[in-house]
């Protein structure tokens, strides 16, 4: 490797290297040490709740924001110090779509284009390429006003891929979309990556960063609070997950011992409800745990094993559950709960 | 997406921006600003409605008082009014552009790897065409009043230019409230604040000699008061004097100051 060029990077196997990135808003340590290492090619997930930390790190890796302290490099070109650089190695597909809204979908992407050096008549050939590619070539002269939610993602992904950047941020590039345009959204990362590019994207949804994610980062209050691969973080939760709930309140101390013992787990009690939680690697063992509580005499009011969902990944890992919803309006509170019930339920 | 993307290790890539690439950006954003401009023509109202309004009626109510009759009176208030209208337009593109930057594609914009200073200089080069439409404006309902500018109508084409290169550097001081304010409306505010005095403490309405002492001597040091002698000098006489360059100057200095700092705000605001 040539260690005199100034373009050559220091390690060339790393997308993303961040140590101890720290962003503070007043008194809101948002970022409070988050370290990452994103290997070239693959797709890394960070999950997380609403208000964790996620899109203020996106926004520190991809230059918007000036970390207060920590440094990140994007193929071994520092975020703060080659900023310049960095750009033109990014792709960044923003949580609300950053198109212009009183422009058509051929203007926005004719203008980035433009912007990026392309010629005039290179930028409107892109423009009907990207266009034709997400299937927006229909809409193309629309203005993005009476697009719909899904259409405008496209599009902003789109704008992303002009200078076919070879690290592309996804901050929550399916949340509001329905099931099936979130599928298309799906596939087109996976194809990205198979044509070489690096995605790190930031989600909600543990489904999504299983169906999608090399490695994951979970992220919580501003840190990562745990690591590894999508096996490695399923393992430590448990493939599924149990709920019970007993019908005597008094009972909840001895049921949840016996599911300690049966299942040979920590459980966590959720507060409101009264409900048992617990990680399960085989489904099979429900059958002891029931045939125990009965001989011990009791009785359950609910019983269910899901799917973990993020939720339980939090409860497993922090020991305390997803705290944002308290915080959110009623109206956005309504709409992640909604989302969680089509993605879970 | 057929084809193989570069690895980003194999890129040649540099830290800084050319000064040719930050005006091909400056202009493609400024070709944004035409479009929006064309897409919602309803933003175009206050320069096509105050020029006619404030030259009918500061012409009518002032005419009589000051040169005795609104004929004599046209070639005084004619670019007091031009430069007044004109500047105060200004105004709206702070408000706009912080209406603007409120929105996503901002953000874009940033990430991009163009050069900083785009974004801005192209939103307010495109607001020259609504500068230009005021001017135009200003002087075709001094024509229908009646005035013959003495220049004729090369000096009034400098004068407009003069006007519009003018309104355009003192745009960045309202770009620079635009950036650092919280509302589109305290824009406005801030900028009304600034403006008022300055356009109305100068000669562009009345003879300055008719003021007191101490009036006077700001009213003569107020830029805006060489900026109305120029443009008289030039449409009335069709000369060009030390009131033009000093302008010229006014003008260049004022970028020189808040195209820095506004520039450096906007890189900050997160």
């Amino acid at each position: 490797m040539n260690q005199n060029s100034i373009t050559g990077p220091h390690n060339e196997s790393w997308a993303i290297e961040a140590h101890g990135l720290v962003k503070t808003f007043g008194e809101n340590r948002a970022v409070d040490g988050v370290n990452l290492k994103v290997g070239t090619g693959t797709i890394y997930g960070v999950l997380g709740p609403n208000g964790a930390g996620k899109t203020t790190t996106i926004r520190m890796l991809a230059t918007l924001l000036r970390p207060d302290a920590g440094s990140a490099s994007i193929f071994g070109h520092d975020v703060v110090k080659e900023p310049q650089i960095v750009r033109q190695l990014i792709g960044v597909t923003g949580q609300y779509a950053s198109v212009d809204e009183s422009l058509s979908a051929t203007e926005n992407l004719v203008i980035f284009s433009r912007l990026l050096g392309l010629g005039r008549a290179e930028a409107r050939h892109k423009a009907a390429e990207l266009l034709e590619e997400f299937g927006l070539t229909e809409a193309a002269k629309r203005p993005l006003k009476h697009f719909s939610g899904g259409m405008r993602r496209r599009l902003d992904l789109a704008a992303s891929l002009i200078a076919q950047p070879p690290l592309i941020f996804l901050d929550e590039p399916t949340t509001g979309l329905d099931p099936r345009t979130r599928n298309q959204m799906w596939d087109t990362i996976r194809r990205l990556v198979k044509s070489g590019s690096t995605v790190l994207l930031t989600t909600q949804y543990l489904e999504e960063a299983d169906q999608l994610a090399d490695r994951i980062a979970v992220i919580d209050h501003g840190r990562v609070v745990a690591e590894g691969t999508v096996d490695e973080l399923k393992a430590s939760v448990g493939n599924s997950s149990l709920q019970l709930r007993v019908q005597n309140p008094q009972d909840v101390e001895m049921a949840r011992r016996m599911v300690e013992q049966v299942l040979k787990v920590q459980s966590n009690i959720l507060a409101e409800a009264e409900k048992i939680t617990a990680p399960m690697g085989n489904v099979h063992q429900v059958t002891d745990l029931l045939i125990a509580l009965r001989e011990a005499g009791i009785p359950l009011a609910e019983m269910s094993v899901q799917k973990p969902t993020l939720d339980e990944v939090f409860l497993t890992i922090t020991g305390h559950g997803v705290q944002e919803d308290a915080a959110l309006t009623p109206n956005e509170s309504n709409k992640v709960e909604g989302q969680k019930h089509e993605y879970f339920n | 997406m057929n084809t193989l993307i570069k690895p980003g290790a194999e890129r040649r890539l540099k830290n800084h921006t050319s000064f040719g690439q930050s005006v091909r950006n400056s202009l493609t954003m400024a070709y944004r600003g035409l479009l929006k401009i064309k897409r919602t023509p309803e933003q175009l109202f206050d320069v096509t409605l105050q020029p006619i309004i404030f030259t009918l009626m500061f012409t009518y109510i002032f005419g009589g008082a000051i040169s005795g009759n609104v004929q004599n009176y046209l070639p005084v208030i004619i670019p007091g009014i031009l430069v007044q209208t004109v500047i105060t337009t200004s105004i709206v593109t702070g408000v706009q552009l912080r209406e603007d930057m409120e929105k996503g594609v901002f953000d874009r914009f940033k990430s991009l790897p163009i050069s900083r200073i785009a974004p801005l200089a192209g939103a307010l080069l495109a607001d020259t065409v609504r500068y230009t439409i005021a001017t135009v404006l200003t002087f075709v309902m001094g024509y229908i009043m009646g005035y013959r500018p003495e220049g004729g109508i090369g000096y009034v084409a400098i004068a407009a230019v003069l006007v519009i290169a003018c309104s355009w550097a003192i745009s960045w001081i309202f770009a620079f409230f635009g950036v650092i304010a919280r509302t589109a409306s305290s824009v406005q505010g801030i900028s009304m604040i600034a403006l008022f005095p300055l356009t109305f403490l100068s000669n562009a309405f009345v003879p300055v000699n008719t003021m007191p002492d101490w009036l006077q001597w700001f009213v003569n040091m107020n830029p805006i008061s060489h900026l109305v002698t120029a443009v008289r000098n030039l449409v009335n006489a069709g000369t060009m004097g030390g009131d033009l360059v000093f302008s010229l100057i006014g003008a260049a200095v004022i970028v020189a100051i808040f195209a820095p700092i506004t520039v450096r705000a906007y890189m900050r605001r997160t």
